[in-house]
């Protein structure tokens, strides 16, 4: 199964979590957004979100800006 | 400080502030100088940016702020509708646990001068979400009177484009924004060097957010020194009342007991 995740094609395997898509790129949950196809995911319901094919996953935190 | 030099804490989205010069953290060469940025301006509310994870990331600047106790205040830099800024407010809240947003939404890169249409749109939408909305603007005042309407928290209008240095261009625009706003002005966008952050609290703006300015200064923690008693004295001077500028000269010295010399 392959979906998007911050605008790169990845082969996820099936029931893959937001979770464990956020712990294994972001290293941590804390300061991290999650939107899954341009909907804004809260963070408690990272855990039971599964990616589907072809979801669009933005994985988001904050840097220095403005 | 006491009596007529006091600063009177700053009241902005609910909370109070002894700083009234805010600090955008954009264009800063790295964390450990954003420290002495921090130390240097005083600055108790910084703002960040929201964007794709980076695995190879050293380091959280939400650790550094929140090491030196400042407000982090999200904005939406890099929208250019109403809809990508609502959902990067959304987000922001999400990451940060903060209802502020400073909300920008431009309409070309060329300039990246506010789009009034989006911006309006944007702001009724997150106000309506219960924000605690700080909206980029332009200068005009009648948009700014629109943005209290729809419940913003403050208006920020610009002294000049984002990053430019210009200064204040329109400073008769900004005096009738103040005049007219019963939300505090901060100046964002435009200010160059200290004497333009002076001006723009001497102009009657509550507060001023400077980036560039400090970040891409040569010494940027010594331009955030400059900047911060800059904001004092323009405070201070807006207080103590200026003369009325005149076009011809006044003596300062009596006439009265002159020497007949000629």
């Amino acid at each position: 199964m392959t979906a998007s995740v911050n605008g790169q094609r990845r082969e996820l395997p099936a029931g893959t979590t937001l979770g464990a898509l956020v712990d294994q790129l972001a290293g941590r949950r804390a300061g991290v957004a999650v939107a899954l196809n341009r909907q804004v995911v809260p963070r408690a319901a990272w855990d039971v979100t599964l990616v589907g094919p072809d979801d669009q996953v933005e994985l988001l935190s904050a840097v220095a800006g403005g | 400080m006491s009596g007529s030099d006091a600063l009177a804490p700053l009241a902005l989205a609910g909370r109070q502030f002894r700083s009234r010069l805010l600090l955008g953290t954009g264009g800063i060469p790295n964390l450990a100088v954003l420290e002495r940025v921090l130390e240097a301006s005083g600055a108790e509310v910084a703002t960040v940016a929201l964007r794709r994870v980076d695995p190879e990331a050293r380091g959280s600047i939400l650790d550094v702020l929140a090491r030196h106790r400042v407000e982090v205040l999200p904005n939406t830099a890099g929208c250019y509708t109403a809809a990508e800024a609502v959902l990067t407010a959304q987000l922001a809240r999400e990451a940060l646990g903060t209802d502020w947003v400073k909300l920008e939404v431009v309409a070309d890169d060329r300039t990246l001068l506010p789009d009034p249409l989006e911006l309006l749109e944007a702001a009724e939408q997150l106000c309506a979400l219960g924000f605690l909305v700080l909206p980029y603007t332009t200068d005009d005042p009648v948009l700014a009177r629109h943005l209290e309407q729809v419940g913003c928290a403050a208006v920020m209008p610009l002294g000049a484009p984002i990053g430019s240095g210009l200064g204040i261009r329109n400073p008769h625009n900004i005096e009738l924004i103040v005049e007219q706003a019963r939300v505090p002005v901060v100046l964002d966008a435009g200010i160059g060097t200290a004497s333009d952050a002076a001006l723009a609290l001497e102009l009657g703006c509550d507060a001023v957010l400077v980036a560039s300015a400090i970040t891409r200064a040569e010494d940027p923690p010594a331009m955030a020194a400059a900047m911060r008693r800059a904001v004092e004295a323009g405070y201070l001077a807006r207080r103590a009342g200026r003369i009325p500028p005149r076009t011809l000269a006044r003596a300062s010295s009596p006439r009265t007991g002159l020497a007949r010399l000629a």
